[in-house]
């Protein structure tokens, strides 16, 4: 739609002011200390996850009788488990499946999430009634327990922690993107590709879902410190991961038989949640404060 | 008002058979023989035949489906495999302990964060709001597992002031509800204080100020009023989210109330305990958000006149 005597192509003009935008919204995420603050200790756990058996001279499966419930010392800062397994080597591959869990079924929601919201508000008719309606009832289901309902009849393991919590949190976000579709509906930009005889298809993915994305990456970034959650819940309450594995969940469950002994064990574990948690949030309101203004409560 | 009552009502019907439907299809697709899972290897075919026949499973998904909607609506859930006893009976022998849960943990959660958040709205922007909304956050991001067991470990084992665990008297009920209320203060105070702050720019009150009230008169007379309104609302909310988030409190602080039933239901492998749990807490919930609708247009006159407009 640029005037006829616009010296730059569509594209280019296009280009820059996405350009700008994108300034912006770096400029403004990075004036927001707790933000930045979050941002680095996330990239810190991410490092400290990937490279967690370089960095670490211990294994975390390995058992040492010998060595249970140590305090804390220069070998081990933690201290150790009821096995003899160090306790910050154990945080540090629990980091490796709370990231993964946080981020996968927050994707996988977003995405179901996401073209069902598109679907229901651009439609509209009997599939947004029909979408709605199942959204109302994911809803209204405790999260919790539709989580456990899943564990309970796929087994407990990683890829259905993944199905369980994409299952609970597609229904929210559909929801969000439902209502912002309904409005960009409106504009003068859709109706005019309309007018164009665009397919309904080519809106969807070319007009309307662009126009979603940075409500998308809030609606992210605040998914993950939940799935997080989530995940540790369940693997409290044993549905969840299960051992050896270190999951952070798991950690505080097994360390609580030693709270005693070894406070360390339990606790150290979920103030890595805590933190994590926390980072994940700050980042969240960060970007949404310098993506979209309004979304702000 | 009746009418709206009523259509919100009529709205609910269907997402209630909905849930009913995702919930006993997700629970009786279970791979395998659900009797014998639960049972092991500890019962003969008999024995195994017996409980299918006795829970009807070799009839058609549809004709269950119906009959457990039917016999739900009269109040009959089954029976515990496990405890062989009816699971409306167990349910309600333990939803006292829960309900009793909820409601302490949600006078904690109202005690702390009303007056946390009309502090934080009075006194915008000052240190004490970053603090206590600081603190609420901290509240909202703290796993219930770990700060029940931080709790434990400090008043509990260390200070030896509190039981440790169990369900004897009403001072076992004080650290469970402290966790539960506390993460809920947060949502409490976060609320109530932007409702305050959106309410202080209103009109009214500048005319109260104008006309020489003092500023705790303004705000206890005027503002809170109609701040209060979306505050009260989520609390009908909230009280069925903490009984069916009670799960993790029950469990940790062994109160044997419906969130306990549940997880032991998982455990053992109990499908009609476990469906009948989780039906429970969620039409519990449904019935919550019932409330919060209802109430949110008994105290609004705006919400009634649009829902006016729109019917």
């Amino acid at each position: 739609m640029t005037s006829p005597s616009a010296p730059l192509p569509a594209d280019a003009i296009e280009a820059l002011e996405e350009a700008s935008f994108l300034r912006d919204t770096v400029r403004a995420f990075r004036k927001n200390r707790m933000a930045m603050v979050g941002l680095a200790f996330v990239l810190l756990l991410v490092l400290g996850a990937v490279f967690a058996p370089w960095i670490s001279p211990h294994d975390p499966y390995r058992v040492a009788l010998d060595e249970q419930l140590l305090p804390a010392s220069t070998t081990y800062w933690l201290g150790t488990d009821n096995f003899g397994r160090d306790v910050l080597t154990r945080i540090l591959y629990g980091a490796r499946i709370s990231l993964v869990v946080g981020i996968v079924p927050s994707l996988i929601s977003l995405m179901i999430g996401t073209m069902m919201g598109i679907l229901s508000g651009y439609l509209g008719g009997r599939t947004d009634f029909v979408v709605m309606r199942l959204a109302d009832m994911m809803i209204a289901f405790p999260s919790l327990l539709l989580a456990m309902v899943v564990m309970y009849t796929l087994g407990a393991n990683l890829l259905n922690i993944f199905i369980a919590l994409a299952l609970v949190g597609w229904a929210s976000v559909a929801r969000v993107v439902r209502s912002q579709t309904l409005a960009l509906r409106e504009k003068e930009f859709i109706e005019a590709a309309r007018a164009n005889g665009t397919a309904r298809i080519t809106v969807m993915l070319r007009h309307i879902f662009p126009n979603v994305v940075p409500t998308l990456i809030v609606l992210f970034t605040l998914a993950i410190p939940e799935a997080i959650m989530w995940e540790s819940s369940l693997s409290f309450l044993g549905v969840g991961v299960q051992p050896p594995e270190a999951s952070w969940g798991l950690l505080v469950a097994k360390g609580k038989e030693y709270m005693f002994q070894a406070p360390a064990v339990a606790i150290a574990p979920g103030v890595a949640i805590l933190l994590t948690v926390l980072a994940f949030n700050f980042i969240g309101d960060g970007l949404r404060d310098a993506l979209d203004p309004s979304m702000k409560d | 008002m009746l009418m709206f009552a009523l259509r919100r009502i009529l709205v609910s019907i269907p997402v209630l058979i909905g849930i009913t439907l995702i919930l006993f299809i997700m629970l009786n697709v279970v791979p395998g023989d659900p009797v014998a899972l639960m049972m092991k290897e500890h019962a003969s075919a008999d024995v195994i035949e017996r409980v299918r026949q006795q829970m009807h499973l070799d009839d058609p998904l549809l004709t269950r489906y119906l009959s457990f909607l039917w016999d739900a609506l009269h109040g009959d859930l089954g029976k515990s495999i496990k405890l062989n006893r009816p699971v409306t009976d167990l349910i309600l022998k333990a939803f006292p302990n829960t309900l009793m849960l909820a409601v302490s943990a949600a006078l904690v959660s109202w005690i702390v964060g009303i007056p946390v958040g009309i502090l934080s709205a009075v006194r915008r922007d000052s240190f004490l709001d970053r603090f206590f909304m600081g603190f609420s956050l901290l509240g909202v991001s703290m796993p219930i597992f770990w700060s029940a067991l931080l709790l434990q470990y400090v008043f509990a084992m260390k200070l030896r002031l509190l039981p440790v665990s169990g369900f004897y008297g009403w001072q076992y009920m004080i650290l469970p509800a402290i966790v539960l209320g506390w993460s809920s203060a947060g949502v409490i105070a976060r609320l109530m204080r932007s409702s305050l702050l959106e309410v202080m720019r209103l009109d009214y009150i500048r005319t109260a100020r104008a006309k020489g009230l003092r500023e705790t008169g303004v705000i206890t007379r005027h503002a809170l009023k109609n701040a209060l309104i979306p505050v009260v609302t989520i609390m009908a909310i909230q009280v069925a989210g903490l009984l069916s988030g009670a799960v993790i409190t029950e469990a940790i602080f062994s109160i044997p109330g419906v969130g306990r039933i549940t997880i032991s239901a998982i455990s053992s492998r109990d499908m009609p305990l476990l469906q009948g749990a989780v039906l429970f807490a969620t039409v519990l919930v449904i019935l919550g958000n019932l409330v919060a609708d209802i109430l949110y247009s008994v105290l609004d006159p705006r919400i009634r006149a649009q829902m006016r407009k729109e019917a």
